[in-house]
């Protein structure tokens, strides 16, 4: 599974897309290599959600090129993009809490033993391959049979994650996975993101407002602002406080703290 | 992906008490503790769907037994447990349908439906009851498969939309009735072809210690224990516990929600018909009005046995147990000389107890 590292992975050239009259979308490129993260930053709006579900198959690009690996796609739902090995982690979206942490980790993909009528669950199979997946990744929880909702927010975060690289992800797009959380769970998360890229050589999509956290994890950087691709650099090219004033608008909350004389 | 885990130390350096502490960044013993102390096994006890029902149960028993002193009576036991399934069987069905995150209030008549369906096809039809019980299977699956559909299809709660099905089917049951026989109950099926034989299948009882137990209570247990089985071993009864407690998460990694739904509702209509079936050739004529309340007597039961009313989380075991709580209170009246009017009222204390209850053991569980 484990691709060679700068490898190009996806590619959006000059994507557009439009709900009726209203452009969410212009003119975007993007691309993203195996083994590195690309972090979206955007304020609320800017078209960050449009742009991860085209990538993740939940919306058609109105005009401009998508390719994977070279080739041109056009997705009809996530369930292609999965096949490409394209994954969406939602932060709300991605695990059902009361069930316990191996059911989970094996949702929609469950292995079984025997013949139907009388398949049953490979319950010890299954609970050796989460324990094994999430011990590659650091992830340690206590009781695989204790609901995922009893585990921090993190957690059910690095155990959505792990369970998208198990079941063959190449290209991962993390949406806000850090919005939620608390400085130290965030830590446990961005490290887990950064270990994912390196480890597994998957090429990561991380959206986020936080600058601080895309600069920790971050090898190329894109800012959106109302649908256009504002900034492109890679991590070489810019600081933390090149990001931080970007992503806060630049000049214009410079001319906005102007006005108001403080 | 690497096998080389650098932060996980070997398991014999580390009490398992560390483990309590789980945040990735900490060293972990890399197994767990194999043996849990008597402490771990009495929580994972309590958090266990049906430990409320249990309890309940209990208290029932030592009640009655206490106060009715035909209750003592090993024989009337046999009656307990034959109420207990006749009301169970469908609860098993609804027990799934509720952890799958769904209602179904015509589930009563439902039951109704069917025998009226049997009776009245093998009757004016075919004079043969094998054909009329065949009849019912499609009807009641088809009822089943409506209703999900019609879930699917509109986007309502399935609250409303069973709640309109219900009321149809009170309705086409009377309506039909009296139209075909021209009165509210069928006929005397008993001298149709193939009754022995179903009689015997559905309504036959048999002689154990002294007992005289009826077939359905060997049915109602076999029904408990394959409900508990799908839900608990197989792949079903893990996509049945994701669409209830989190539909658009089990979507979103490819769990067939909209089938899952529409068979849960189809195994409501099996359960149905399996008991019209048996009160059919038990009481030889049906009666178009029956069935109309039962379906709360179904749901109280999954709930009783905890059930989540918002889906994902129960048991059928619990289910079976909230049944035989329910058989030994409508007995233990009668056994007890009060008026059997006092049921509603027991099961109405029953089931605030058991929601009050449950609804704490599902914070000790979500707390972990």
């Amino acid at each position: 599974m484990t691709q060679q590292k700068g490898h190009p992975l996806i590619r959006l050239t000059d994507v557009s897309k439009s709900f009726g009259p209203i452009d969410v979308l212009r003119g975007i490129n993007l691309d993203v290599a195996a083994g590195e993260v690309c972090c979206v930053l955007g304020d609320n709006g800017a078209g960050k959600s449009t742009l991860i579900n085209i990538i993740a198959g939940l919306h058609q690009h109105t005009s401009g090129r998508y390719t994977v690996d070279g080739h041109d796609v056009r997705f009809g739902s996530p369930r292609e993009a999965l096949d490409l090995g394209i994954s969406a982690v939602y932060q709300h979206l991605a695990l059902v809490p009361l069930l316990p942490v191996w059911r989970n980790f094996f949702l929609g993909s469950e292995l079984t033993r025997g013949v139907w009528p009388f398949a049953r669950l490979d319950k010890a199979q299954m609970k050796e391959i989460t324990d094994q997946a999430l011990q590659n990744m650091g992830i340690v929880v206590k009781d695989l049979e204790q609901p995922v909702g009893t585990l921090s927010g993190g957690q059910r975060q690095c155990v959505a994650i792990a369970r998208a690289i198990h079941f063959g992800a190449r290209v991962l797009i993390l949406d806000e996975p850090t919005a939620a959380l608390g400085v130290k769970q965030s830590g446990v998360v961005l490290k887990y993101i950064s270990r994912a890229a390196q480890e597994s050589g998957v090429g990561v999509v991380f959206i986020t407002h936080n600058p601080h956290h895309a600069y920790m994890v971050g090898d190329s950087f894109a800012i959106l602002s109302r649908g256009e691709i504002d900034l492109r650099a890679r991590r070489e090219e810019l600081s933390v406080d090149d990001l931080i004033y970007r992503m806060a608008g630049g000049a214009e909350l410079e001319s906005l703290q102007h006005e108001m004389g403080r | 992906m690497s096998e080389t885990v650098s932060n996980t130390g070997p398991a014999a350096t580390s009490s398992p008490a560390a483990a309590s502490d789980n945040t990735a960044q900490q060293p972990q013993p890399a197994s767990r503790e194999p043996h849990r102390s008597m402490g771990q096994r009495l929580a994972g006890l309590i958090k266990r769907p049906e430990i409320g029902s249990i309890g309940g149960a209990i208290l029932v028993f030592v009640l009655f037994y206490a106060l009715a002193e035909p209750f003592r009576n090993l024989a009337s036991f046999s009656t307990v447990l034959y109420q207990s399934a006749a009301l169970g069987i469908p609860a098993v069905a609804v027990a799934l349908l509720m952890i799958g995150g769904e209602f179904d209030l015509s589930a009563g008549v439902a039951v109704t439906a069917s025998s009226l369906a049997a009776s009245m096809f093998a009757a004016q039809i075919t004079g043969n009851v094998w054909v009329g019980v065949g009849f019912a299977l499609v009807l009641s699956l088809s009822i089943g498969a409506l209703n999900g559909i019609l879930l699917i299809k509109t986007g309502l709660h399935s609250f409303l939309v069973t709640l309109s099905t219900f009321l149809m089917l009170q309705g086409l049951n009377l309506a039909i009735t009296k139209l075909v026989t021209g009165n509210v109950a069928t006929g005397d099926i008993s001298d149709l072809a193939g009754f022995d034989s179903a009689q015997s299948v559905f309504a036959s009882y048999f002689n154990i210690f002294g007992m005289s137990i009826s077939i359905m209570v060997f049915y109602w247990l076999a029904f408990v224990a394959v409900a508990t089985w799908i839900l608990l071993r197989t792949r079903v009864g893990n996509w049945i516990f994701a669409v209830g407690g989190q539909g658009d998460s089990a979507r979103a990694v490819g769990v067939p929600l909209n089938k899952v739904k529409i068979g849960l509702f189809m195994g409501v209509g099996f359960a149905a018909w399996f008991v019209g079936m048996h009160l059919l050739f038990d009481y030889v004529t049906v009666q178009s009005g029956e069935g109309v309340g039962n379906e709360l007597l179904y749901i109280a039961q999954a709930v009783v046995g905890g059930c989540l009313l918002t889906g994902g989380y129960g048991s059928a075991i619990g289910a079976a147990i909230g049944g035989f709580i329910f058989g030994m209170t409508t007995q233990g009246i009668i056994y007890a000389g009060w008026d059997p009017q006092w049921f509603m009222f027991f099961v109405g204390v029953m089931l605030l107890l058991a929601t009050v209850f449950n609804a704490w053991i599902r914070r000790q569980v979500t707390r972990g």
